[in-house]
């Protein structure tokens, strides 16, 4: 995939699979350290200890629709590729977190691109969920969470297409607030 | 629209658009896209932002949803549209650029583009 964010959707859409309702994305853009960290953590329906040893494997899938799941193995690909590391942890009918760390500087790192197409497209989803986002570039924070959001929209769905005009615009001025003095 | 930078604002604009809808009667029309891997790998996510602008521009009232794979990975990304309770007609290997065509014929003119279909029902 040509961009990390897409690895998110891809990620966070395996949560919504699992039927998890609430899921938290992390990303911290550490410069010092240059490091680039993604966590997205869900309360889903959780792996067992046999099947999390499988998962990375591209011929495993819980799915029934075909029979190879691809969006974890890549995902590890272009941790592993950039100088970095990746970790899942689950525990059954617990959830899931999946850990991804990139060297920041690394010549193959894919850039993040556009984060706020995919929290939209996550926003859109068919099902219920909830979605907890932190993201600290350096020592500058931007969070945000639709329990808040669903709070203030009160009757109108998170998929109106004026609230989703809204969060675009809401999402756009804050990250590139947050990107203000540098960043990628 | 003004730019919204905090929550503050957006509870302002809630108002408007509560009475806006009081006037419009709730839609009918529903737009799904396919958002697996192989959707997303394909575009999907550009073509679901490509539809909301789209909406936008020509003021169509309609639900997007993004869904998972549903098997059908060589024809993506997918998009499925459902108008008044009637079964949707979804089209497979749709870009960017076949978006405004889509929405301009589907949703406007009524008529379905029969060589992208690729399935009814």
């Amino acid at each position: 995939m040509r961009e990390l964010s897409l690895h998110i959707l891809d990620a966070v859409q395996n949560s919504i699979e699992a039927d998890a309702n609430r899921i938290y994305v992390k990303i911290r853009e550490d410069f010092g350290r240059d490091k680039l960290i993604i966590e997205i953590e869900d309360n889903g329906k959780g792996m067992t200890p046999e099947f999390l040893k499988e998962v990375l494997d591209p011929f495993k899938t819980t799915r029934k629709t075909r029979h190879v799941g691809l969006g974890l193995p890549l995902f590890s690909a272009a941790a592993k590729n950039c100088n970095g590391d990746f970790k899942i942890t689950s525990k059954k009918d617990k959830g899931t977190k999946i850990t991804a760390t990139f060297q920041y500087s690394h010549i193959d790192r894919a850039p993040l691109g556009d984060i706020v197409s995919t929290i939209l497209a996550i926003l859109c989803s068919d099902k219920e969920i909830d979605l907890f986002y932190h993201h600290q570039v350096d020592n500058k924070k931007f969070e945000f969470n639709t329990q808040k959001l669903k709070k203030i929209l009160g009757n109108i769905p998170l998929a109106n297409i004026n609230a989703i005009k809204w969060l675009k615009s809401y999402l756009k001025y804050n990250f590139k607030e947050l990107y203000k003095n540098g960043g990628v | 629209m003004p730019k919204i930078k905090s929550l503050e604002e957006l509870r302002k604009l809630r108002e408007e658009t509560i009475k806006s809808m009081r006037v419009r009667k709730s839609t009918s029309t529903k737009i799904t896209v396919g958002m697996g891997t192989c959707g997303i790998a394909a575009g999907a996510r550009e073509v679901m932002h490509a539809i909301l602008d789209e909406l936008e521009k020509r003021k169509i009232d309609a639900n997007v949803i993004t869904v998972g794979c549903i098997g059908l990975c060589a024809e993506e990304p997918l998009v499925t549209i459902e108008r008044g309770g009637q079964p949707g007609i979804t089209y497979g290997k749709i870009n960017v650029e076949k978006v405004p065509k889509l929405i301009e014929e589907h949703l406007i003119k009524g008529d379905i583009i029969d060589e992208w279909v690729i399935s009814r029902g």
